[in-house]
């Protein structure tokens, strides 16, 4: 082939690629002509969320769900630019407050909570009962930065503890402390209850007392400007039924 | 700009059409970055302790693994032009496949070699990660491709004959190196380390994997900026535009071999 063929099959290949990418896109787009709606939720939710979209599409017939994961802030962020997002929910009270305030969603309501817990090894091989435990010498810790809520209130129930903690990193995301435990790079960290969860046979969590603990509340808000709101309202009515709290329960968020 | 003139006669206006758009499309996101910087605050943002450390610690580690890359690079780059063996195309392709992998890949592959339990980690018993030194080696890791493959462009370019005159006039070969190839191939070097300089200084996926995220320790400039964004987007927009002035810097440096080809 000369070389302005393979330039240009090189090129046609790359087109294709970029249709087919749109294609996928809209191809989305309700096979039963039902609108689907978009949820934007807090990255948290990933697992449970997966899960009640596709048991809410069972139950209501012909609706479609697609969801945006992401941080809370960047979230809101979005939503008040105009994305087009039908439902809103978020990992604390004040970044939802922020949407409230700028009247980009309406009525948010508490849906669940997740607890922190501190993430150790399997089989907790350094004993590792309390965050008192955390400040032993030798003992590697990773926290998530102050810049992100993971880390603020890791501080907080730091704080309660009256536990001063030396950690070898400020991680950037919650996701990022519990990879370091599951890797076995450090020997402990502070993360969410759901992370405990999801990190599965890897790791395994301890329990903070309920007077040291900080509890993160998700409030769920349907979108003013969604074109859909039948459906959305819908959708929250479901992740608050019995059916959503069961799916979140197994997640590891609490009631 | 000279060259586009003088080619202009040959050059079709649909592809002149196209090249003013593309180079919209790099001009945009600068001119953005540029319109929404808070120039009045500009100078109490940097003064931010935590933002002078991170400046500091990129510039101590790219320099780290700037000299680390030619002190192991140039040698590899010498093997890769000028000797024969089997393996050598797989060997050129396995030291630049940093520059093709995803960082973060890099840099989860540098905690299963490096890290507490990794290959390397568990026999050596050293402790990289969360250190200075594992920011240095991760920005080697993503950085020395490019001073290895300027190097070898540049050793393969080098005239031989020059060598081998000296050669024949008594020179021993440490002699030839220094005196006869090290400044034939100089200006690639130079532009293989400043090039490789720059990578080291932006990183980002590799360094916070493997060398995690605390302030003057290993936070990087660039971690920085990705933390910033979260709370304070005005300061983050401050480091960008000094990483961007450094990038800059670098293009003007090199504009001998890239802004006037031919």
């Amino acid at each position: 082939m000369s070389r302005a063929g393979r330039l240009g099959a090189a090129l046609a290949l790359v087109l294709v690629a970029l249709v087919a990418l749109v294609a996928c896109g809209g191809g989305s787009s309700a096979p039963g002509g039902a609108r689907p709606i978009t949820v934007f939720a807090a990255s948290s939710l990933t697992e449970a969320f997966d899960e009640i979209g596709k048991r809410f599409e069972e139950t209501a017939g012909g609706a479609r769900v697609t969801f945006n994961y992401g941080a809370s802030s960047t979230l809101v962020v979005q939503v008040g630019a105009g994305a087009p997002a039908d439902v809103l929910a978020t990992a604390d009270e004040a970044t939802m407050g922020q949407a409230v305030a700028v009247g980009t969603v309406e009525a948010p309501a508490v849906f669940a909570r997740n607890r922190l817990a501190i993430l150790v090894a399997r089989g907790n091989p350094k004993g590792i009962r309390t965050l008192a435990d955390l400040a032993r010498p030798g003992l590697v810790v990773v926290l998530c930065a102050a810049e992100v809520p993971c880390g603020r209130s890791g501080q907080q129930a730091l704080d309660k503890a009256g536990v001063e903690v030396t950690p070898r990193s400020l991680e950037a995301n919650v996701k990022a402390v519990q990879s370091r435990v599951t890797l076995g790079e450090a020997d402990a960290g502070i993360v969410y209850a759901t992370d405990v969860q999801a990190a599965g046979d890897t790791a395994e969590g301890v329990s903070i007392p309920e007077n040291h603990n900080v509890v993160a509340a998700y409030p769920i808000a349907t979108v003013k400007s969604s074109r859909n709101k039948a459906v959305a309202a819908a959708f929250v009515e479901y992740v608050r039924s019995d059916a959503g709290r069961a799916i979140l329960a197994m997640a590891g968020f609490s009631p | 700009m000279i060259a586009a003139r003088r080619e202009r006669a040959g050059v079709p206006l649909a592809a002149l059409a196209v090249a003013l758009a593309t180079s919209l499309f790099f001009l945009l996101p600068l001119a953005g970055l540029v319109w929404r910087a808070p120039w009045s605050s500009l100078a109490g943002e940097l003064g931010n302790r935590e933002v002078r450390q991170a400046l500091q610690l990129s510039l101590v580690c790219s320099l780290w693994a700037t000299v680390l890359s030619l002190v192991f690079g140039v040698p590899l780059a010498w093997v890769l032009a000028r000797a024969e063996f089997r393996g050598r195309k797989l060997l050129r392709a396995l030291t630049t496949l940093p520059m093709v992998l995803p960082p973060v890949v890099g840099g989860v592959a540098l905690l299963l070699a490096f890290g507490r339990n990794g290959l390397a980690g568990q026999w050596l018993g050293v402790q990289l990660p969360f250190t200075t030194a594992g920011v240095v080696l991760a920005e080697t890791f993503v950085a020395m491709p490019f001073l290895v493959i300027a190097a070898e462009a540049g050793f393969r370019s080098a005239d031989q004959r020059y060598e081998e005159a000296a050669r024949t006039l008594g020179a021993r070969p440490w002699t030839v190196f220094r005196r006869v190839t090290l400044p034939l191939v100089a200006p690639s070097l130079a532009a293989g380390a400043v090039l490789c300089w720059a990578r080291a200084l932006g990183e980002f996926g590799a360094t916070i994997t493997f060398a995690g995220n605390f302030p003057g320790r290993t936070q990087t400039t660039p971690l920085k900026v990705y933390l910033l964004l979260e709370t304070r987007p005005e300061a983050a927009i401050v480091l960008s535009l000094v990483l961007l002035a450094i990038s800059v810097a670098v293009l003007v440096g090199l504009r001998q071999r890239w802004l006037a080809p031919g």
